[in-house]
């Protein structure tokens, strides 16, 4: 990390504090970062293992996201009928706020951990399924020619020219759909916490909310943006390693 | 002997453009023919007619023995085209690549492929650390390492500076010499027709025929560029191409 952010972060930290110092506001209404470090200091391991929770369904959904977008994106690329029968749906899903039909999808799907996932996938699909789409769709024209004139099977023209050329596309997807997975996840632990089952971070806020512990409730909130920043980072570096020999031809 | 023979071919697009309209031309074996007009004249069309990737609407491409199979074309664009995440060697493993054969076994002829375009010891480089020359010289390789029956090669030095360019053109003329290759060679430059080919077959403006041919007397190496007699001919072309266009 360079040092502009981390000094800015810093001095943001340090005019809070002053702030709730020089204020005296109460604990349970502004909590200064102080504080909130003792919060999360008092139970270190409960905390975690909530973060724990929201991040394996956030990389299941992830996961589950990358091969249903990366499958649906070629489907739609063979296909015009795949591609009329796919599309609207997919776009359809992507507008519907996940809000509206997280209860219906908790009620249906039964199962908590998999009623988590499907919420945090519906969401983090999209940018997935688009971006590969239109990488797969990236091969300039004279390359399609070249294989075709080399008598390339469709599989091989797959493998060897769209599936790689569309790689860039996907990590961008990727990426965006990273920090999706996480908000998904932490929306549906929202809608799920009213029911009961879920220990996931959203849980915790909305617990610590209950019970005016705002310093704990603050704690869970930085470790949920965290995550999402190292998620993002994580990301970004794995393009990075895997795009490191591509250039323009 | 006749490789090809186009005979009024005719190609009209679902737009309404009429790209060619009965345009006729023979191509030897061996030969090295240029096609030369102006621009939007349906040269890059008639190239894909030979290719095999777009079909005439009327008139008909005879081959001798039969129309090329899989890899028995070589295409040069005026971009090099080449896989951006694959070496030098992958790309020229290519096309025996899709025809199936292993990278150890295609080895050889990959190494001799690229040699011959002057880029040994480049084979693991990848398009982004080669200078447009040399990725053009790549581009060559690829097409020719297949031995193709014919080399189809679409303005491929337009986008190049003028030392690369009359580099390549040297060499190109030389692969030629030393291979025997049947070469169509389409631009829209008449010095370079005049240097490069045999037969500089020029096209009218839309929808193109073929206007004349012209025979070049000059000796194919790099010093007819230096003589009289090659501004005598690029004098004739001009001519000759200015009458077509009226
Ligand atoms: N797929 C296509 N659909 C519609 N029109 C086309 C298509 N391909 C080419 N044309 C038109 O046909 C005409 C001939 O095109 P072509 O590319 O063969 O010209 P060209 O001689 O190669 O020109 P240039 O020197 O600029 O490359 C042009 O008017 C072009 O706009
Ligand atoms: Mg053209």
């Amino acid at each position: 990390m360079s040092w502009p952010p981390a000094i800015a972060g810093l001095l943001v930290l340090a005019l809070w504090q002053g702030a709730v110092w020089a204020t005296g506001v109460p604990a349970y209404l502004v909590p200064g970062p102080i504080a909130i470090v003792k919060a999360f200091l008092a139970a270190p391991g409960f905390l975690l293992l909530s973060l724990a929770s929201t991040l394996v369904v956030t990389f299941t959904a992830l996961a589950v996201s990358t091969v249903l977008g990366v499958s649906l994106a070629i489907a739609i690329t063979a296909s015009r009928w795949a591609r009329a029968a796919i599309e609207p749906w997919a776009v359809a899903l992507q507008v519907t706020p996940i809000v509206a039909i997280a209860p219906l999808i908790i009620a249906w799907v039964g199962e908590p951990f998999a009623a988590l996932v499907a919420c945090a996938t519906i969401v983090a699909f999209f940018p997935i399924f688009s971006s590969t789409a239109i990488g797969l769709a990236s091969p300039p024209p004279e390359l399609l020619d070249l294989f075709r004139l080399n008598g390339a099977s469709r599989w091989a023209t797959l493998r060897l020219l769209r599936l790689p050329a569309a790689l860039p596309y996907f990590l961008a997807g990727l990426r965006i759909s990273g920090g999706l997975a996480l908000v998904g996840a932490v929306v549906a632990e929202f809608v799920a916490g009213a029911g009961g089952f879920a220990s996931g971070l959203a849980y915790r806020i909305l617990e610590s909310g209950y019970r005016l512990q705002i310093p704990r409730m603050f704690a869970a909130l930085v470790l949920l943006s965290l995550a999402g920043i190292a998620i993002n980072a994580a990301l970004a570096a794995l393009g990075r390693l895997l795009l490191r020999h591509r250039g323009e031809a | 002997m006749t490789l090809l023979s186009i005979e009024s071919v005719a190609r009209r697009f679902p737009n309404g453009t009429e790209a060619l309209r009965d345009a006729s031309l023979s191509v030897a074996e061996g030969d090295f023919v240029a096609l030369l007009g102006p621009s939007g004249c349906g040269k890059s069309t008639l190239l894909r007619l030979i290719a095999g990737l777009d079909a005439p609407d009327a008139g008909a491409l005879h081959w001798q023995g039969g129309p090329p199979g899989p890899g028995e074309i070589g295409f040069v664009f005026q971009d090099a085209t080449l896989l951006p995440w694959a070496t030098a060697e992958e790309n020229v493993w290519l096309p025996l690549r899709l025809r199936g054969i292993a990278r150890a076994e295609a080895q050889p002829e990959i190494r001799a492929a690229l040699a011959r375009v002057g880029l040994q010891g480049f084979e693991g480089a990848r398009p982004r650390e080669l200078s447009g020359g040399m990725r053009m010289r790549v581009s060559l390789a690829r097409a020719l390492v297949g031995r193709p029956r014919v080399l189809l090669m679409d303005e491929p030095f337009a986008a190049l500076d003028e030392f690369t360019r009359h580099n390549l053109q040297d060499d190109l003329l030389a692969l030629w010499r030393d291979t025997g290759s049947t070469i169509v060679f389409v631009t829209h430059s008449i010095y370079e027709a005049a240097f490069l080919a045999r037969r500089i077959v020029v096209m009218t403006p839309r929808p193109g025929r073929i206007a004349t041919e012209i025979a070049s007397p000059l000796p194919p190496q790099p010093a007819t560029r230096f003589t009289p007699e090659y501004g005598a001919l690029v004098a004739e072309v001009t001519a000759v191409l200015r009458r077509s266009m009226s």
